[in-house]
């Protein structure tokens, strides 16, 4: 820690701050039991206390305070409202007395520049905390999901059995229920089949396309843009709308001229649909690494003999690479996402896994739409994970820093 | 006498042959359109799932778009593409796609199985053939269910229609289905109208403004609902106290799912569902459907059913057929709505009525939400 760093005075800086905040705490803990007034004072006089025992102890045993705070407060809460006053009050206890020690201690003046004024620095910490509050928001809803996906009921609702931690009020039926029937396992083979198809159809399109539109002799190329790019820009119950007038007479004619069957047709129609979803993420992600491709490279490439082709998949796809795989990634999740077109160009036989959830929500609130749920933000989350590790590791291999 | 034998012998296998030689006249899979959920999984069990058996090689994909069926069915016309082979569609649904022929009309006689007692189709289902083109299948009402453990100490259980409108003495939150059909009614059966005149009074103006006023009462309290699913939930959770919601999803959640709700059969509304067959199908696939249709609506199919949903079939040979639920073993006659016991007070949906008053009064009703 530095040295410099000299804490700041107890009784007119860190006190009142801390009462404050122990007074917010107290006021959210108060308004659970019905007295936010009472939970407000005692939570301002608790925030007090706390800062005068840390300011007192800190420098030695600070972090066995801080646990000891928190035990308090998990125990207070046990007491106060069973299980879920334990965590809530291990959680408070802790935040609290860390605040207590990180205003004390000076230890939030750490990571800022010396000259900066005391505006500066209550700016900097007020960011800090709007920051962990988007994060906290952004991944807040899920943890109910995913939570609720162990529900021993049929029902999306917290029973008593869940909240006091009882075994019985869990179960992994849910995700029996998804992985053992059809009703499940048919959308997500269907997605499995659309998604990887019309990714495949969308990169190959969108990238040649970007690469066309980059060239300046084309003629009336922004236009061209505009009109590809639209799909991502024109309401998607408009463009569903129009998809399904428009492929219902193209499945008809296949059908009855090719002979083909209903269910192969219907698979075409929503590949199509969700291939043309899916070329301007590609258009636009692709374009955007263009922008830093050395044309003449190309030029180089041409000199030495390589026909256009040639050059094109061993010079200029290597680099534009990260470009096509990040459109490639958009472009497959807009389509395993996708619900409004394929709820209108397809038919019960192209039921994709967000066509199940969404008339399963509709129509029978069964908490396996949240194991699935809980299933799919697993494997993105998996997925995500390879993909940033593959690419640190490309890059590391290419003797640049992992960025 | 042997001669006979081999006679009727060989006729059969002639007639066994002819019916080979029609398979090859249906199309081998269908689509089924249904309502999902429990509903949905009780045809499965008693429909499809033996169809299947009989018909080797069959498949049948279920989408579940029921509520939806008739918007999708006019797209699906006017597109030219017709995806669905039988639908169910509630009866008042079923007379609008007649009207409009998106629906094939069926003549009872032909297109479905006599009783095994020889009586006609036409004669068993009897007056709950609305319509030319509704073949029908299950009579389920709309009724309500409360928290047994949310009723006030020292109170009766609700056991009238009118204490839905008691916020007195049943304080808490209600459920509704947010469109007028069967809330009006009800409302104007607590607010002095008699029975019998309850459509005479909602035909008027005033009528029609007096049973929003009684709504009024207690719109602070009232939770709007669109999917049957959704009262079960707000019961489940304890987010309110009563709701209403068809039967079968009531009977799902006390006997299968073991909820505290208790049952108020008090002023039920009856309807029915049941299949139709889209217009505009090919013959292969027209024929199919028929074949489906003649298994499905017989005697002793209708009355599998009742196995695993509380839904009274609805022929009338069917009734004395009714069993023990399929899996809990418990007697289904008291759970269903038309058992004595239950059906003292009901109503029947008055097909006529909200014909000629649907667009009309859900103007009023949405203008009067969205003040």
């Amino acid at each position: 820690m530095n040295a410099s760093i000299k804490r700041p005075d107890l009784y007119r800086f860190t006190m009142p701050i801390v009462a404050v905040m122990g007074a917010l705490f107290g006021f959210v803990t108060g308004k659970i039991f019905d007295s936010p007034v009472l939970g407000l004072i005692l939570g301002a006089l608790i925030g007090a206390g706390l800062s005068v025992v840390l300011a007192r102890f800190a420098r030695t045993k600070r972090w066995k305070i801080i646990g000891a705070s928190g035990l308090v407060f998990a125990l207070t809460g046990l007491l106060a409202g069973g299980v879920g006053g334990l965590f809530g009050g291990l959680v408070t206890g802790l935040a609290l007395s860390w605040f207590a020690h990180w205003v004390g201690s000076g230890r939030y003046r750490a990571g800022v520049p010396v000259y900066y004024s005391k505006a500066q620095v209550l700016w900097h910490s007020v960011f800090l905390f709007i920051c962990a509050f988007v994060f906290f928001f952004l991944v807040a809803p899920l943890v109910p999901v995913i939570w609720l996906s162990f529900n021993a009921e049929q029902f999306f609702t917290f029973t008593p059995e869940m909240l006091s931690f009882k075994a019985e009020g869990y179960s992994l039926r849910h995700y029996r229920d998804f992985l053992g029937t059809e009703e499940w396992m048919v959308p997500l083979k269907n997605s499995l089949i659309i998604a990887p198809i019309a990714t495949l159809i969308s990169v190959t399109l969108g990238t040649l396309a970007a690469i066309g539109l980059s060239q300046s002799h084309v003629p009336g190329r922004r236009a061209i843009m505009a009109i590809l790019i639209s799909p991502m820009i024109v309401p998607l119950i408009i463009s569903a709308t129009g998809m399904f007038f428009f492929y219902a007479p193209l499945g008809n004619w296949l059908e009855l001229n090719l002979g083909l069957n209903q269910a192969f047709v219907g698979f075409v129609k929503v590949i199509l649909a969700h291939a043309v979803l899916g070329i301007p993420f590609v258009i636009i992600t692709v374009t955007a690494t263009l922008v830093g491709f050395d044309r003449s490279l190309t030029r180089a490439a041409a000199s030495m003999g390589a026909d256009p082709v040639t050059t094109f998949f061993r010079v200029q796809m290597p680099l534009i690479l990260p470009g096509v795989i990040s459109g490639a990634l958009f472009a497959f999740i807009t389509s395993f996402d996708e619900v409004v077109v394929v709820l209108f160009v397809g038919s019960a036989r192209q039921q994709t896994l967000p066509w199940q959830m969404f008339t399963g929500l509709r129509e029978q609130i069964s908490p396996t739409i949240l194991a699935a749920a809980t299933i799919l933000v697993g494997v993105s989350i998996l997925l995500l994970t390879v993909l940033e590790l593959l690419r640190r590791r490309s890059e590391r291999l290419r003797g640049m820093s992992p960025g | 006498m042997k001669l006979i034998k081999t006679l009727s012998a060989t006729a059969m296998l002639v007639a066994t042959g002819g019916l080979a030689i029609a398979d090859h006249h249906m199309t081998s899979d269908m689509t089924l359109v249904s309502w999902g959920g429990a509903y949905q999984a009780s045809q499965v069990a008693a429909y499809a799932e033996p169809y299947k058996l009989m018909n080797e090689g069959v498949t049948i994909t279920w989408d579940e778009s029921s509520n939806e069926a008739v918007a999708k069915l006019r797209a699906m016309n006017e597109a030219g593409n017709v995806t669905w082979d039988v639908v169910d569609v509630v009866a008042a649904d079923a007379l609008r796609l007649c009207d409009e022929g998106l629906a094939l009309e069926i003549d009872p006689d032909e297109d479905l199985a006599a009783a095994p007692d020889g009586t006609s189709a036409e004669e068993d289902f009897g007056d709950l053939l609305v319509g030319d083109c509704f073949i029908p299948q299950i009579v389920y009402s709309t009724t309500f269910g409360y928290r047994t453990d949310m009723v006030p100490e020292g109170v009766e259980p609700p056991n009238d229609i009118c204490d839905v409108f008691d916020l007195e003495k049943y304080p808490g939150m209600r459920a509704l289905e947010k469109r007028p059909i069967n809330n009006v009614e009800w409302a104007l059966l607590c607010d002095g109208v008699a029975k019998e005149d309850v459509y005479d009074v909602l035909g008027t103006e005033e009528g029609q403004e007096q049973a929003l006023a009684k709504l009024d009462t207690i719109r602070d309290s009232v939770i709007w609902w669109s999917a049957g699913a959704d009262t079960p939930q707000l019961l489940a959770d304890g987010e309110v106290f009563m709701g209403s919601t068809y039967n079968g999803r009531l009977f799902s959640a006390i006997v299968e799912q073991k909820q505290p709700i208790g049952m108020m059969w008090d002023a039920q509304v009856f309807d029915l569902d049941g299949w139709i067959i889209p217009a505009g199908l090919s013959e292969e696939r027209l024929a199919r459907a028929k074949d489906f249709i003649l298994y499905a609506t017989d005697t002793q199919r209708l009355a599998d059913q009742a196995k695993y949903i509380s839904y009274g079939p609805a022929r009338a040979s069917s009734a004395p057929l009714v069993s023990t639920h399929a899996e809990l073993g418990i007697e289904m006659a008291p759970h269903m709505p038309t058992d004595p016991e239950n059906s003292k007070n009901t109503f029947l949906y008055n097909y006529e009525f909200w014909a000629d008053y649907r667009d009309d009064i859900d103007a009023k009703f949405q203008a009067w939400l969205a003040q």
